[in-house]
């Protein structure tokens, strides 16, 4: 079976969605993602979706797990390169994804995490 | 029903100068159509008439026999749509037959009453429903006319502007409905991904009223926007809109709102970590600009 490799980079962990996610491909993320964010202790999950094309409220749904559940683990989730079609689709479906950050680009993305991370040293220092 | 066709054809020029006549006195437009042309005109349509009147009955407009007229009907009152006459002008101008035809028709049987009032019904029943074509053709371009117009303002009237290096604007003009908010919010996503910008101001200065509906739609745009990475800020909010928005209880909370264009252009220089500081040396008017010119 295909699965969604998860990259870590620092204390980040990068997932590029490329391929038509179906249901069984999502759940498996779903467990990736969580057991390398307590494997590693990453504080932050990229998701880069801007090849997705098609989404559905299963995957929309999906997206917001994921950034809940690194929430619980400590981790920030930001989605990277929505596509217009996407994001009206989602917003069409009623999902506006409250708890997830986004990003134009894996750049933006990065300074945002890291960003809070330096913000979030600075307080505690 | 021949005998209709044999009347038209035997009196054609005589009916035809007399249908010209009685329509000048009513509608005749020269400033919009010349003489020759309509001449034309009614030449064509006397002569369809007697085509049909031959193959089918003058009730079966929407027969085959009938489709050349019905094509020259509608291309005439289409013409005439664009042309700028009034629809009453358009259905007189056939309605204005009856006259020369019935008179024909009187003439050639002064002595059947039966047959005379047959042929007169037949006849008016005819025109009636040409009439009726012709204002249906009428109405048809006018439409794909109104149509063609909202198209049209829909793509005028949503441009996206780059105000700056990862900053757009975009103005709305006008009341914003269903369609249109699918339009702008294709347009700025669009534009959002091309430019890659993090910020994007939209100006309701344009909006006259905002209502639930108003807000639902901007609200939407916002989300997208939202999930794709970008932020919005909403500007140009006059006064009496803001007052309606609270009094119709709609929650702007979550959406930054800005009374002038300039306040949230403002802002969102500072939020990518942009100030803009007055240059000393500049010159404060034109005049001075002169004068440190002279001086060199």
């Amino acid at each position: 079976m295909d699965r969604i490799p998860v990259l870590r980079m620092g204390s980040l962990l990068l997932i590029t969605i490329q391929v038509d996610m179906h249901d069984k491909l999502a759940l498996q993320l779903q467990d990736d993602v969580t057991e390398r964010i307590s494997e590693w202790g990453a504080t932050g999950v990229l998701i880069d979706i801007s090849s997705l094309e098609i989404v559905d409220s299963f995957i929309g749904r999906m997206l917001a797990n994921i950034a809940a559940m690194s929430r619980v683990l400590g981790a920030d989730t930001v989605v990277v390169g929505m596509q217009p079609a996407v994001a009206i689709t989602l917003v069409e479906l009623g999902m506006s994804l409250p708890g997830v950050r986004t990003a134009l680009s894996v750049e933006a993305a990065m300074e945002l995490l890291y960003g809070a991370a330096t913000r979030a040293d600075d307080a505690s220092t | 029903m021949n005998d209709l066709a044999e009347i038209i054809s035997q009196n054609e020029d005589r009916i035809r100068a007399e249908w010209i006549r009685s329509m000048s006195n009513t509608v005749q437009r020269a400033d919009l159509i010349s003489k020759a042309e309509l001449d034309e005109q009614c030449r064509d349509i006397l002569r369809a008439i007697v085509a049909g009147v031959k193959t089918s009955r003058p009730t079966e407009i929407s027969s085959s026999g009938w489709a050349t007229g019905r094509e020259l009907l509608s291309e005439i009152s289409a013409s005439r749509a664009r042309q700028g006459f009034s629809p009453v002008e358009v259905a007189t101008f056939v309605l204005s037959l009856k006259q020369p035809l019935f008179a024909a028709i009187r003439e050639k049987f002064v002595s059947s009453q039966e047959k005379l009032f047959d042929t007169i019904w037949s006849a008016t029943e005819l025109l009636d429903r040409l009439a009726l074509v012709t204002t249906e053709a009428y109405m048809a371009t006018r439409e794909e006319l109104i149509l063609r117009q909202q198209q049209e303002l829909l793509e005028l009237s949503t441009p996206v502007v780059k105000l700056w290096d990862g900053i757009l604007a975009l103005p709305i003009i006008g009341t914003l409905d269903s369609a249109r908010t699918q339009v702008v919010m294709e347009n700025l996503l669009e534009s959002v991904v091309a430019t890659n910008s993090k910020y994007a101001i939209i100006d309701i200065t344009g909006v006259p009223t905002v209502d639930t509906l108003v807000a639902q739609h901007l609200l939407k745009t916002i989300t997208a926007a939202r999930l794709m990475g970008a932020e919005c800020i909403i500007s140009g909010v006059r006064p009496q809109i803001a007052q309606t928005i609270v009094h119709l209880g709609i929650n702007l909370e979550d959406v930054v709102t800005k009374a002038k264009l300039a306040d949230a252009f403002a802002l969102a220089l500072q939020r990518s970590g942009r100030t803009v500081v007055r240059s000393s040396s500049a010159p404060t008017s034109p005049i001075s600009n002169l004068f440190a010119k002279r001086e060199d």
